[in-house]
């Protein structure tokens, strides 16, 4: 295992009764990229970003995480990673602010106030910070999910799907937020989305998800020409139906 | 954790109106039951406040319990258990938070009853001075291993179990003793109901009350036992967690 990388993964698999979730993956995630999960539903993304924060049991395989095995030393990297997903909720009748005060304090925040504040600047929180978390537009809330995202400054953050559900602005805003973290701080993002133009424009490397196998990886713009394919989501169309170039290349390179 | 679970209550009028309602209730309808029976039975007469002491304190355990209960269900019905769990929160931590909150939830809960127990009908439970910490810690211990039983099955079964969570605890009722001493039970009921300890916090409140004797013998038994099914309790919590976690349920506990 690369020892060097953020994310260093081998043979990791589960299967959760009959079905094989996840099926002897390898993949690495170099520091300071961002690297992207691509599959269609059930392809085993969701899964693979779960058994590497903990919430999912391996039944077999290595993880190394910010230079820590795993899952014997999640404690260590715990503090060191963040997580957000439109499909995990942040108590609805906290405020914005309570949440994020509760947060800091998970977290072990010496400075918790002034992060909240850095955050509450920087995600435009400011006016909505008194009011229930429930009571936010999906926009407004997914910017308060960043903001618990990124309360401990993660070296390493886990995406699931971080634009499903947004309007096309606001999805734009959240993805540009996004590249500009990374490229300030050096940190590390791995997301999961089947939303094509967005791996396209922020990702480094993409990681080809089917049935529960890395099928391809590579750079966009690699993946598109390889396939011979003006963009990612013929790409993807090509390997989820086993069609065109797909169905030539994607087998082979599934067996490397 | 506990910060979390304060503010909850504090922005929520019908949670603290809950915490005190039920307790309340219960007070003043045995309040006057009792009363009832003082002026018609001599055994009541000798002994008033039995059956109020006997409420009060079953619902210190029924408290606990809850208290300890709802305020996981809290985290399963926001859907933010996934953000707590990939926190740097131990298990432990939580299960320690959700200890707290149930002691909280308890005292909150219960204290403004015990005040109008006194205006009401002249029962001051404070009279059974060292002995209702005593009594008050036992079960305590008690709802928190209940807390803990039905916190596991809602992680092990889904929030169809919630309902356990109520139905458990009323089912123990009638072997706890809480009215009426364990001799009143038949042979085979006895022999369950000396294996939980509330019968024996129960026993040891009927000695203090009418024969004015205290009972270490009855707490210390309690208290053994309590350890015991505390153990019990937080093994199966955390092996359920840890079954949620293989079984990939933590990623959509709900029903």
């Amino acid at each position: 295992m690369n020892s060097t990388a953020v994310i260093s993964v081998r043979g990791l698999t589960k299967r959760f009764g009959a079905v094989l979730a996840v099926d002897a993956i390898d993949f690495e995630v170099a520091a300071g990229s961002i690297t992207a999960l691509l599959g269609g539903n059930g392809a085993g993304k969701t899964t693979t970003i779960a058994m590497l924060l903990g919430l999912v049991e391996p039944d077999a395989g290595a993880m190394l995480v910010l230079g820590e095995e795993l899952p014997k030393h999640f404690h260590r990297v715990l503090p060191r990673m963040n997580f957000e997903s439109p499909y995990v909720d942040l108590p609805h009748r906290l405020t914005v602010l309570q949440n994020l005060k509760v947060y800091a304090g998970l977290y072990g925040l010496m400075r918790a106030d002034e992060r909240i504040s850095e955050l509450a600047a920087d995600l435009e929180l400011k006016e909505f910070l008194q009011r229930p978390t429930g009571s936010l537009s999906a926009g407004q809330k997914t910017r308060v999910s960043l903001a618990k995202a990124l309360i401990n400054a993660p070296e390493l953050l886990l995406l699931d799907e971080p634009t499903a559900s947004l309007d096309p602005d606001t999805a734009d805003w959240v993805r540009s937020y996004l590249e500009s973290y990374c490229a300030g701080r050096g940190a590390t993002i791995l997301l999961a989305s089947h939303n094509m133009s967005e791996v396209e424009r922020m990702c480094d490397v993409v990681l080809m998800m089917r049935t529960g196998r890395i099928v391809d990886q590579g750079a966009p713009a690699a993946l598109i020409g390889r396939y011979g394919r003006s963009n990612l989501e013929e790409v993807f169309l090509d390997i989820a139906r086993g069609t065109g170039k797909g169905a030539e290349l994607a087998p082979d390179r599934a067996a490397q | 954790m506990v910060m979390r679970y304060t503010y909850l209550i504090q922005g929520s009028i019908p949670r603290v109106l809950d915490l005190w309602y039920w307790p309340t209730l219960q007070m003043v309808m045995w309040g006057f039951i009792t009363t009832f029976l003082t002026q018609n039975s001599s055994f009541f007469a000798q002994a008033f406040g039995v059956l109020l002491g006997a409420v009060m304190l079953w619902d210190v355990m029924f408290r606990g319990q809850m208290g300890f209960a709802l305020s996981f269900f809290e985290e399963i019905w926001s859907r933010n258990l996934g953000h707590l769990l990939v926190s740097p929160l131990r298990p432990r931590e939580f299960i320690y938070a959700l200890l707290t909150m149930s002691v909280l939830r308890t005292v909150f809960g219960i204290f403004p009853a015990t005040l109008l127990a006194i205006w009401f009908f002249g029962y001051n439970v404070y009279g059974l001075g060292l002995m209702l910490v005593a009594f008050f810690v036992c079960l305590m211990m008690a709802g928190w291993s209940m807390g803990l039983l039905v916190s596991g099955m809602v992680l092990r079964w889904g929030m169809g179990a919630e309902s356990l969570a109520w139905a458990l605890i009323f089912g123990l009722a009638p072997l706890c003793a809480v009215y009426y001493p364990v001799a009143s039970l038949p042979g085979w009921v006895q022999l369950i109901s000396w294996s939980l300890p509330p019968s024996y916090v129960f026993e040891g409140m009927r000695a203090v009350m009418i024969e004015h004797v205290m009972r270490a013998d009855l707490l210390i038994t309690a208290f053994a036992l309590n350890i015991v099914y505390l153990s019990a309790a937080s093994w199966w919590f955390l092996n359920c967690l840890k079954g949620a976690r293989r079984e990939g349920r933590l990623l959509q506990v709900g029903e």
